[in-house]
C-alpha cells in the first residue's frame, strides 16, 4: 500500500529510514522543522498507523562536586590511608591537617569501620592498606565516561546510563554521601516504524521527494493510496463575511431591477436632516445621536432656489425659525437617505429604480447591538402608478429571496414618509418577531421642495441584522473584530 | 422612542367605559360593551395602532410610541386609538369645553413684559373627577413626556398643573424680579412629606440650588425678570418653565384641576394644550373655558380642522379600490370624523385631462374634520395612513409588479469587485475596520506623524512646508474613546488586526477597501472634505518580504486594471499628487494620495508606487520594527497603500 504524505510526514520519514528510529530532538536536528510541526507530523504518522512512539525513561549517573573531587584526589579514605602509608602512626591533630576538614571525619569513621586503621588516645596506625574499593571503582567509571572536562558541573549532566552499574549495593552506599552521585531521570520519546510500515515503498517516497522541485511527471505515483487517512484544514483567503451578506443584497437589489448609486459618507445637516424634514431642534440632531464634524461647515451643498424651498416647508410646517447656520453644519450620515434624495433632487426621474448602500454612523455606545458604524441599504421605487402594495410587493420578494418567507408588516412612524410601515420577520431561533427594514413614502414636504412630482417609495434598513441572522451571532461586535481564525474557518452560512 | 407603561385592567376598565365623558350620549351603545376586552386582543391590536410592544407581563405592558403621537403617551390616548380600531366607538372625540359660568371668571390676563421671555400663556379648568394616586402619577408622566418631546425639554412649552380650588382668579402672567420668594414645588422627590415645612426660596436660589432650577434655568437667558403666575391674593402659582410653587400642589383630596401651558409660540402651547385635554377629558374631566387676554394672547381655540381628501389619492397610494364610504369609515375608526363633500366645479381641479367626464359626473371629495390634538397631520398624505391604519395594515395584501427598469451596480462596485477577486486569488482575506477610528491606532501605535497637507502645485507645498501639518478631522462627543477622528489611511488599522491576532498561523494575508478622509481646500468659514477609496494590504511571516508584496500589487494592478507600477525610494518630504478630482458636493479640490509616511515603514525599505508618468499613487514597503514591536508582531510585515479614486474609478 502507498500513501500520499504531508511535506512533515514526508521528512519525518526520510530520516526514520535511515535512522531506523528516532527522538523527536533528533528529528529536529536533521529536518529544519519546529518541535510543534514535528509533534503534528509524528501524530498523523502515529494515528495512520506507520510510527510507533515509544515512551522511555533513561536514567543517567553523574558526578556531583565531592564525587568530581574523589575522582581527582581520591576518596577521602583512601587519601587517609595514604597519609598513614607514609608514615604511621600520626596523631589525629597532624592527619587533621592534612586532609580537607569536612571529609577527614568521614574517612576517620570508614577507616575504622572497616578495619584499616586502630587508634590509641590521640594516635592513629595503619592496620591494613587496601589495593582497590570498589567505591574507587564506580567512580573512576563515571568519572571517566565524562572525560571532556569535568571541570564544570554542567557537564555532569552527561553522565553513564545507570544500567552500566553492576555492584548496586556499593552504588546506594555511594549515592548516600552528599554531592557524590547525581542521578538524572530523563523521559523521551523514540520514534520507530511499525511493521504496517514495512510494507510500504519508502525508496519511491523519497525520491518522489527529491523530484519535488522538477517538473518531471515520470516519477508520479500511481500505486493506491490511503484515500481514507485523515488531513488538516487548509487555509483559504475570503471574502469578509458582511461583505458576502453585503453582496448578496446588492444582487437582490438589481435583480429586482435597483440601480446602484453612490455618495460621500460625509454630509451637510441640509441633506441628512433638512431635506427629509427633520427640523432643526429634532433630538435627533443633537450631538448625542449624530457625529458632528469638529469645526467644518459644509460649502456649497445646495442650490439657492433648493435651500429657499426647502426652509420654507419647514417654517410653514414646524413653526420655527430655520437657520442656515445650522444647516451646513457638517456629519457623518446618519442614513443613506440623504444619498438618494440627493440624487433624486438632482435627477428628478419619472420612473426609476434606485438604492444605495454603504457605511452610516451613529453616536452610540459599542454593545452587542449597536455599532458606531454600520451598513445600510436603501431603495427607492419612483413611478406614477406605485402603490405602497407594490411596495410591500417588493419587500416580501427581498425577504424571500434572502430566505425569509414569514414576514408580516406593521405602521410605525419615520420623519420623512407617510404612510410608513415596518417589516417584521419570525426569527426561528429567538421564536418571537423581529424588527427588520422599514418603507414607507416620501412626504410630499419632502419631495415638493426639491421639485419631484412623482410619489417616491422607499424601503431599506441595516444589514448588519441580516448577516447576525445568517451567521448566527449574538454580538454584532464580531464583523469588526478582524479575528483571523473566525474569517478563515467560518461557514458560509 | 418613549415608551409607556399600560397596566392592562385600568386599560381594560377605561376600554369599557367608552361613555366616560358623556355617559347620556349613549345609552343604545353601551350594552354591547360590557364584557372587557381580552388582553390577548388589545396585545394583538396595539402594533397596528404604530405602538411597538416593548415588553409584556402578567398586569403590565411596556409600549413604545411614535414622538408625533404624544397623545399615546397615557392609556387615556392608548384607549381612544384602540376603541377606533377594534369598533367599539368611531369618530373623533369630540371635546366639549363648557363656558365658564364661575364667579370671578377663569380668566389669565398677559402683562406686555413677558412677551421678551416666554410670551404665550394658554390654559384649562378640568373638574368632576376625584384624583387617585394612580391619576396623579399618570398626570405626571404624561406632562414629563410632553416637556420632553413637542416641548423639546420645556423650551417650546411646559406644563403646570394645579389645584384648582387653591386659587383666587383672575390670575396675572406677569414677571418678577429674581429675588421673588416660594416654596417651590418639590415634585422630583416624593420620597418624604417635607413639602409641608419647606422654606420658602428666591427664585435666584432655586436655580441654583434645586435640580430642576439647574436643568432648566438656561431658558430664561440672562434676563433679570422671570416670568411668573400670580393669582389673585398674589399667591405665587408657578414660575414657569421652572417650577410650580406648593401652593397649588395637586394631591389625592384634589378635585378640580387648573392646567396652563406657556411657550414661545402660540400654536405650540395650543398643541400641549389640546393633548393634555383630551386625556383629561377622555380620563373623564369636564372641561371649562379659561380666557386670555393681554398682550398678543387669546382665549385659545381648540376646534377641530378640516381637511379635503381626493379618494384618488388614497386608492392610487395604497393600490386598492375603496369607495368614498369605506374610506370613510376607515378614517373614523381611526378617531377622525369624514363626510362626503360634492366638490365644486372648479376649473382648477388637478385631475387629468379624463376626469373631464368624471368632473360632470360630480366629482365627490371627503371632507375630514381633524381633532384639535392631531397637529401631526400636516396634509391629505397623512389622512391617507389614517385611511390605511384603519382599513388595517395586516388586510393590506402585497402586490409584486414586475420591474420596468433594469437593475446595475456602480461603477465603483465593480471595479472594487475585481480588486477583491484577485486579492483573494492573491491569497489576501479582507478585514473591515471603522473608518472612525483613534489617534492611538492611527498615529501613536503605527508612529506615524500627522502628514503635512499634500496638495498640488509647487507653491503650495512650499507654504506647506511652513504650516507644519494638517490637523485630523474629528467628530464631537463621541460616546467611544476608539472612535474619535476619521481615518486618513487604512494600513494602520490592517497592522493593528495583525497585532490582535499574533497567536494565529502565519501566514497572515490581509487587506481592505476602504473610504480615507482629508480636510479639503477652505476658506473663511467653510472646509470641504476630501473621500477617497483607498485600498491597503499586509502580509507577515516568517519569510515575508518586499518583493513578494511589491509582486502582488504588480499583479493586481496588471491583469486587473492594465495599470502598469513601479516603486521608487520614498523621501519623506511631501511630494506630487493626482489631479484634481470632483468630491460629492461638486468642488474641485486637490487631494492626497499617498498618506502613509514613511515612518510607519522601516527606513530604506520604502518606496511610492508610482505609475509611467511618475504620478504617485501610493506607498509600498517593510512596516518599522519599532511598530511591530509595539503590537508583539514577531513576523517580519510588509504591506502596502494606494488610492484607487481617480485611478480606476472617479
Amino acid at each position: 500500500m502507498s500513501q500520499v504524505f504531508h511535506d512533515i510526514e514526508k521528512q519525518i520519514i526520510i530520516q526514520l529510514s535511515s535512522l531506523k528510529k528516532a527522538t523527536p530532538q533528533k528529528l529536529e536536528q536533521l529536518t529544519s522543522l519546529s518541535p510543534d510541526q514535528i509533534r503534528r507530523g509524528v501524530e498523523w504518522l502515529r494515528l495512520k498507523n506507520l510510527v510507533h512512539v515509544k515512551q522511555t525513561t533513561k536514567t543517567t549517573v553523574s558526578l556531583g562536586s565531592n564525587g568530581i573531587q574523589a575522582h581527582k584526589n581520591n576518596l577521602p579514605e583512601r587519601q587517609l590511608l595514604n597519609l598513614l602509608q607514609k608514615n604511621s602512626p600520626q596523631k589525629i591533630s597532624a592527619l587533621q591537617q592534612q586532609m580537607p576538614s569536612q571529609s577527614f571525619g568521614p574517612a576517620m569513621g570508614l577507616a575504622k569501620k572497616n578495619g584499616w586503621i586502630q587508634s590509641s588516645g590521640d594516635t592513629i596506625s595503619l592496620v591494613r592498606y587496601p589495593d582497590s574499593l570498589p567505591e574507587e571503582q564506580i567512580i573512576s567509571l563515571i568519572g571517566n565516561s565524562s572525560t571532556d572536562g569535568n571541570n564544570n558541573n554542567n557537564n555532569n549532566t552527561n553522565g553513564i546510563p545507570l544500567d552500566q552499574i553492576t555492584d548496586i549495593p556499593t552504588y546506594h552506599a555511594l549515592k548516600k554521601r552528599p554531592d557524590f552521585i547525581i542521578e538524572n531521570t530523563i523521559k523521551s520519546n523514540t520514534i520507530s516504524f511499525t511493521d504496517s510500515s514495512k510494507r510500504i515503498n519508502f525508496d519511491k517516497l523519497l525520491s518522489s521527494s527529491n523530484n519535488n522541485n522538477n517538473t518531471s511527471t515520470t516519477t508520479t505515483s500511481t500505486a493506491p493510496i490511503d484515500v481514507e487517512a485523515a488531513v488538516p484544514l487548509t487555509f483559504l483567503a475570503r471574502r469578509h463575511p458582511l461583505k458576502e451578506t453585503i453582496d448578496e443584497i446588492r444582487e437582490i437589489f438589481v435583480t429586482l431591477g435597483f440601480t446602484e448609486i453612490v455618495g460621500s459618507l460625509s454630509q451637510s445637516s441640509f441633506w441628512n436632516f433638512d431635506a427629509l424634514f427633520t427640523p432643526q431642534d429634532h433630538p435627533a440632531r443633537e450631538m448625542q445621536d449624530t457625529f458632528f464634524l469638529d469645526k467644518i461647515n459644509a460649502r456649497k451643498f445646495a442650490s439657492a432656489q433648493q435651500i429657499n424651498k426647502v426652509s420654507t416647508s419647514h417654517k410653514k410646517n414646524w413653526r420655527y425659525l430655520w437657520d442656515i447656520q445650522t444647516s451646513k453644519k457638517m456629519v457623518l450620515r446618519t442614513h443613506t437617505t440623504c444619498i438618494t434624495i440627493k440624487h433624486l433632487a438632482e435627477h428628478k426621474p419619472d420612473e426609476a429604480r434606485l438604492f444605495s448602500l454603504g457605511s452610516v454612523f451613529r453616536n452610540e455606545k459599542p454593545s452587542y447591538k449597536h455599532l458606531v458604524e454600520f451598513n445600510q441599504v436603501e431603495g427607492v421605487v419612483i413611478g406614477s402608478d406605485t402603490t405602497l402594495r407594490d411596495l410591500m410587493g417588493i419587500q416580501k420578494e427581498f425577504y424571500k429571496q434572502i430566505g425569509i418567507t414569514k414576514i408580516k408588516f406593521w405602521p410605525t412612524f419615520f420623519p420623512y414618509t407617510e404612510p410608513s410601515l415596518q417589516t417584521m420577520v419570525y426569527n426561528e431561533k429567538l421564536g418571537k418577531w423581529v424588527e427588520l427594514f422599514g418603507m414607507g413614502i416620501f412626504r410630499p414636504e419632502v419631495t415638493k421642495p426639491l421639485g419631484i412630482t412623482k410619489p417616491v417609495l422607499a424601503w431599506g434598513g441595516g444589514i448588519e441584522r441580516i448577516a447576525m441572522l445568517k451567521y448566527g451571532l449574538n454580538d454584532v461586535r464580531q464583523f469588526f473584530s478582524n479575528d483571523i481564525d473566525w474569517l478563515r474557518k467560518r461557514s458560509v452560512s | 422612542m418613549p415608551v409607556v407603561e399600560l397596566n392592562f385592567s385600568r386599560l381594560q376598565k377605561i376600554l369599557c367605559n367608552p361613555t366616560s365623558s358623556k355617559n347620556k350620549n349613549n345609552k343604545h351603545k353601551t350594552s354591547a360593551t360590557n364584557t372587557p376586552i381580552s388582553k390577548k386582543l388589545i396585545v394583538q391590536t396595539l402594533p397596528f395602532l404604530g405602538l411597538d410592544v416593548e415588553s409584556e407581563s402578567q398586569d403590565d405592558i411596556r409600549i413604545e410610541y411614535s414622538p408625533n403621537r404624544p397623545d399615546y403617551s397615557t392609556p387615556y390616548g392608548i384607549a381612544l386609538g384602540l376603541e377606533g380600531l377594534l369598533g367599539i366607538k368611531k369618530g373623533s372625540h369630540t371635546l366639549y369645553i363648557k363656558k365658564d359660568t364661575h364667579t370671578p371668571h377663569y380668566k389669565i390676563t398677559v402683562d406686555s413684559s413677558v412677551s421678551h421671555i416666554r410670551p404665550f400663556i394658554t390654559a384649562i379648568c378640568a373638574k368632576g373627577k376625584p384624583v387617585d394616586d394612580d391619576l396623579i402619577k399618570q398626570l405626571m408622566i404624561m406632562q414629563e413626556d410632553l416637556h420632553l418631546g413637542i416641548g423639546r425639554k420645556r423650551k417650546k412649552s411646559s406644563i403646570g398643573i394645579h389645584d384648582l380650588d387653591t386659587i383666587s382668579f383672575p390670575i396675572r402672567y406677569t414677571t418678577t424680579n429674581r429675588s421673588h420668594k416660594l416654596v417651590p414645588l418639590h415634585h422630583n422627590n416624593d420620597d418624604d412629606d417635607d413639602n409641608v415645612n419647606a422654606p420658602s426660596m428666591s427664585i435666584t436660589q432655586i436655580l441654583k440650588d434645586t435640580q430642576t432650577g439647574k436643568d432648566y434655568s438656561h431658558l430664561l437667558g440672562s434676563s433679570k425678570l422671570v416670568p411668573v403666575l400670580l393669582d389673585s391674593q398674589n399667591q405665587t402659582l408657578s414660575i414657569p418653565p421652572i417650577i410650580n410653587s406648593s401652593n397649588t400642589t395637586v394631591t389625592t383630596k384634589t378635585k378640580n384641576l387648573f392646567i396652563e401651558v406657556t411657550g414661545l409660540h402660540k400654536d405650540d402651547i395650543e398643541d400641549t394644550i389640546s393633548v393634555v385635554s383630551t386625556i383629561l377629558s377622555k380620563a373623564g374631566f369636564k372641561l371649562y373655558q379659561v380666557a386670555i387676554s393681554g398682550s398678543k394672547n387669546s382665549t385659545p381655540n381648540l376646534s377641530p380642522t378640516k381637511m379635503k381628501l381626493d379618494p384618488k389619492l388614497v386608492n392610487d397610494t395604497l393600490g386598492l379600490q375603496l369607495s368614498q364610504n369605506q374610506i370613510i369609515s376607515c378614517l373614523k375608526k381611526s378617531r377622525l370624523d369624514a363626510y362626503s363633500l360634492l366638490h365644486p366645479n372648479s376649473p382648477t381641479t388637478p385631475s387629468s385631462s379624463k376626469s373631464s367626464i368624471t368632473a360632470k359626473s360630480k366629482t365627490k371629495y371627503i371632507e375630514c374634520i381633524i381633532p384639535r390634538y392631531r397637529f401631526d397631520i400636516f396634509g391629505p398624505m397623512d389622512l391617507v395612513e389614517e385611511v390605511a391604519l384603519g382599513y388595517g395594515i395586516n388586510k393590506l395584501q402585497p402586490k409584486l409588479s414586475p420591474s420596468r427598469t433594469i437593475g446595475s451596480t456602480s461603477i465603483v462596485t465593480d471595479q472594487l469587485y475585481i480588486i477583491d477577486q484577485m486579492l483573494i486569488g492573491l491569497g489576501y482575506t479582507e478585514v473591515l475596520n471603522s473608518s472612525l477610528t483613534s489617534a492611538d491606532t492611527l498615529y501613536k501605535a503605527t508612529n506615524r506623524i500627522l502628514s503635512p497637507f499634500l496638495s498640488s502645485s509647487v507653491q503650495q507645498q512650499q507654504q506647506q512646508q511652513q504650516q507644519p501639518t494638517a490637523p485630523p478631522i474629528s467628530v464631537l462627543d463621541s460616546k467611544s474613546k476608539e472612535h474619535t477622528i476619521l481615518r486618513d489611511s487604512i494600513l494602520p488599522g490592517l497592522v493593528a488586526n495583525l497585532g490582535s491576532n499574533t497567536h494565529q498561523p502565519y501566514p497572515q494575508k490581509i487587506y481592505e477597501t476602504g473610504t480615507v478622509f482629508r480636510m479639503g481646500a477652505t476658506n473663511n468659514t467653510a472646509t470641504s472634505i476630501s473621500e477617497k477609496m483607498h485600498l491597503a494590504a499586509v502580509l507577515g511571516y516568517q519569510n515575508a518580504n518586499f518583493s513578494e508584496v511589491k509582486s502582488a500589487l504588480q499583479s493586481l494592478l496588471k491583469m486587473g486594471f492594465n495599470i502598469d507600477i513601479k516603486t521608487k525610494t520614498h523621501v519623506a518630504a511631501p511630494t506630487s499628487s493626482r489631479n484634481d478630482y470632483d468630491d460629492d458636493d461638486g468642488n474641485v479640490t486637490s487631494i492626497p494620495t499617498t498618506t502613509a509616511p514613511s515612518s510607519l515603514f522601516e527606513h530604506g525599505r520604502v518606496a511610492d508606487i508610482i505609475l509611467s508618468d511618475h504620478t504617485i499613487i501610493g506607498i509600498i514597503g517593510q512596516i518599522s520594527t519599532k511598530t511591530l514591536d509595539h503590537f508583539k508582531i514577531r513576523v517580519p510585515v510588509v504591506g502596502f497603500e494606494l488610492g484607487l479614486t481617480g485611478l480606476i474609478f472617479d
